[in-house]
């Protein structure tokens, strides 16, 4: 039978998640173990509509699994498209509680909780997706090799859905440990740690199996990118829960080691999840939508290693001037100045991938995208280790400049990258002979360009404005305003910000319509990229 | 182990451990004979089956 054991567990798991509402220590935990029945009931139903009885051996009960497995890939795509516009959305609504307060929906919507709920959303939702989706495709591709692990994709796939609901719906619950990216509690920790396993298991299991006699560089960084996330996930989230059936659970650090574990995670989350794995994509789309190798091949090895051996000791830059010892915060600008070299050399390798393709950028927008991104990640990996500066940091931190900073490089980099994955996707997986349209990827390219602009460039002003008006003494040495004057400050920043945003969340939309339309198989009659509209039509 | 032993074994064995290997890594990368396979590597990408997509 197929899915039979699958079945059955998804049963007992749902029996499981009744009996956690029924005896939950706290009204939280019972809410979320109702959550969780109805989603597993939902997905039992699902999965009996989708099973076949027939025995063993049947001709009906054989699956094709000759060629590659896509069909996870196309529900990555579709779950990076969707759950893309839902956490630049959630970021708008956000923006526009900063601006004005009456946003604020309380309990559930108010800005502390809707807050996790939009970093989450577009980090682990929409850049998880992502990059599930893309290393699963690239992986088969530079192995010439079909997934590990039977169905086991599939529960990788599902599994990280059910994270993505379960942490969602937590913290509009108010469920949280107050670490920053690591909000979920200890109970939906241990789900994603069996989910990330299963997720190392399929792409390691792929690696052997494969028939290419060397692991192309883009594996490299998915690998680096799944194997230090799961031992940054485990240090980070080891806590000790009150009880057995309740939400809350305690750090195991206490004090200064504790902060440094957070920031030792939450700074190699953006260098490993938002960087490596995202690198690994740049390393197979660039050449492919550019029809270009590498550049250098070399350089990409030294960029990798460098990033593995440089990137785990920036975190401390979080800390600066707190009661982390001096050495370590030394340590942490240090190693935050040396990595922009790797960066850049990483992004000179990703333009130079380009020569003798640099005409496609005037008809390709998909590659202008790429390029975008690539030049995003040079801004961003140069502001970044300026801003790891002590004497710089004294003035940017805690302010909206770092906000900006790290828009402009998940905004940019991060999302340009997937934006131009997903387009190169979906008309391969969905066998299309090209996108429903070419010009609408370039709305959305500009409407996104302009919108991070706007966004990274009020920022700039609104943070130096904070960081200078915070630190103004007078003559008796008192501070000159007041924490409610720095906020009246910048409020029309506040509203710029919000507007980028929302040019941002419209590039998003015009993406998911032009999505649509290609699994549709829609093909929209207009002048291609690069000529004009009054160009001579050939005669007939 | 206190902090004390972490510490300065972090900053003189384990620094140099860690920089011997990376620079083992970048000369291996370097070396002669990997730049036929390297050249190979930066066209993989581009060489693959298309019945399979």
């Amino acid at each position: 039978m197929k899915y039979g054991f699958e079945l059955a567990a998804m049963l007992v798991a749902s029996v499981l998640a009744l009996l956690g509402a029924a005896f939950a220590k706290d009204p939280q935990f019972q809410a979320h173990a109702w959550i969780l029945f109805f989603v597993l009931a939902a997905g039992s139903v699902v999965l009996l509509r989708n099973t076949k009885f027939a025995a063993a051996g049947h001709p009906g009960a054989v699956e094709d699994t000759s060629g590659y497995m896509d069909e996870v890939v196309k529900y990555g795509v579709i779950a990076t498209t969707f759950w893309g516009v839902v956490g630049f959305l959630v970021g708008v609504v956000i923006a526009l509680q900063m601006a004005w307060p009456e946003f604020n929906i309380e309990p559930y919507l108010n800005f502390g909780r809707i807050r996790p709920l939009h970093t989450s959303a577009v980090i682990f939702a929409f850049g998880g997706n992502a990059l599930l989706a893309t290393s699963f495709y690239v992986v088969q591709r530079t192995t010439r090799a079909r997934l590990w692990g039977g169905n086991l994709p599939w529960f990788v796939f599902w599994g990280y859905q059910l994270f993505i609901v379960l942490a969602a719906t937590g913290y509009v619950l108010g469920i949280t440990q107050g670490r920053e990216y690591a909000e979920p509690e200890w109970y939906v920790d241990i789900w994603i740690t069996v989910v990330w396993v299963a997720y190392l298991a399929v792409f390691v299991g792929t690696l052997v199996k494969r028939k290419e006699p060397h692991i192309y560089v883009a594996n490299w960084f998915y690998l680096a990118f799944i194997i230090t996330i799961a031992m940054l996930h485990l240090v980070n989230n080891l806590a000790v829960p009150v009880s057995f059936l309740g939400s809350k659970s305690y750090s195991a650090f206490a004090g200064v080691q504790d902060a440094l574990t957070q920031w030792w995670y939450g700074h190699n989350a953006v260098g490993f999840f938002l960087t490596a794995g995202f690198l690994g994509m740049m390393y197979y789309f660039v050449p492919k939508q550019a029809n270009r190798p590498v550049y250098s091949y070399r350089l990409s090895i030294v960029h990798f290693w460098s990033l593995i051996f440089l990137y785990i000791w920036a975190g401390p830059h979080h800390l600066h001037y707190t009661a982390l010892p001096d050495w370590a915060q030394t340590l942490g600008m240090v190693f935050s100045v040396m990595l922009w070299m790797p960066s850049w050399g990483g992004m000179i390798n990703g333009l130079m991938t380009l020569s003798g393709a640099w005409d496609k950028l005037r008809t390709d927008p998909i590659l202008r995208m790429m390029v975008l991104a690539l030049a995003f990640y040079g801004m961003s990996t140069f502001e970044g280790p300026m801003m790891s500066i002590k004497s710089v940091n004294s003035l940017s931190h805690y302010t909206d400049w770092t906000i900006g900073h790290v828009h402009s490089g998940a905004l940019g980099w991060v999302g340009m990258i997937s934006f131009g994955a997903v387009y190169y996707l979906v008309p391969k997986l969905w066998h299309r002979e090209q996108l429903y349209s070419l010009r609408l990827v370039n709305w959305h390219l500009w409407l996104a360009t302009i919108g991070i602009v706007i966004y990274a460039a009020v920022l700039w002003v609104a943070g130096i404005t904070q960081g200078l008006m915070w630190r103004e003494y007078d003559s008796q040495g008192f501070l000159v305003n007041s924490f409610i004057e720095t906020v009246n400050a910048i409020h029309p920043e506040y509203v710029m910000r919000a507007i980028g945003g929302a040019l941002y969340l419209a590039g998003g939309l015009v993406m998911a319509y032009n999505v649509y339309r290609t699994i549709r198989g829609d093909v929209r009659k207009e002048v291609p990229m690069g000529a004009s509209a009054t160009a001579a039509v050939p005669a007939e | 182990m206190d902090y004390e032993t972490l510490r300065h074994a972090a900053d003189s064995w384990g620094l140099l451990y860690l920089t011997v290997l990376f620079a083992g890594f970048v000369i291996y990368t370097f070396r002669p004979g990997s730049k036929s396979v390297a050249q190979d590597m930066a066209k993989l990408p581009l060489r693959e089956d298309d019945n399979n997509g």
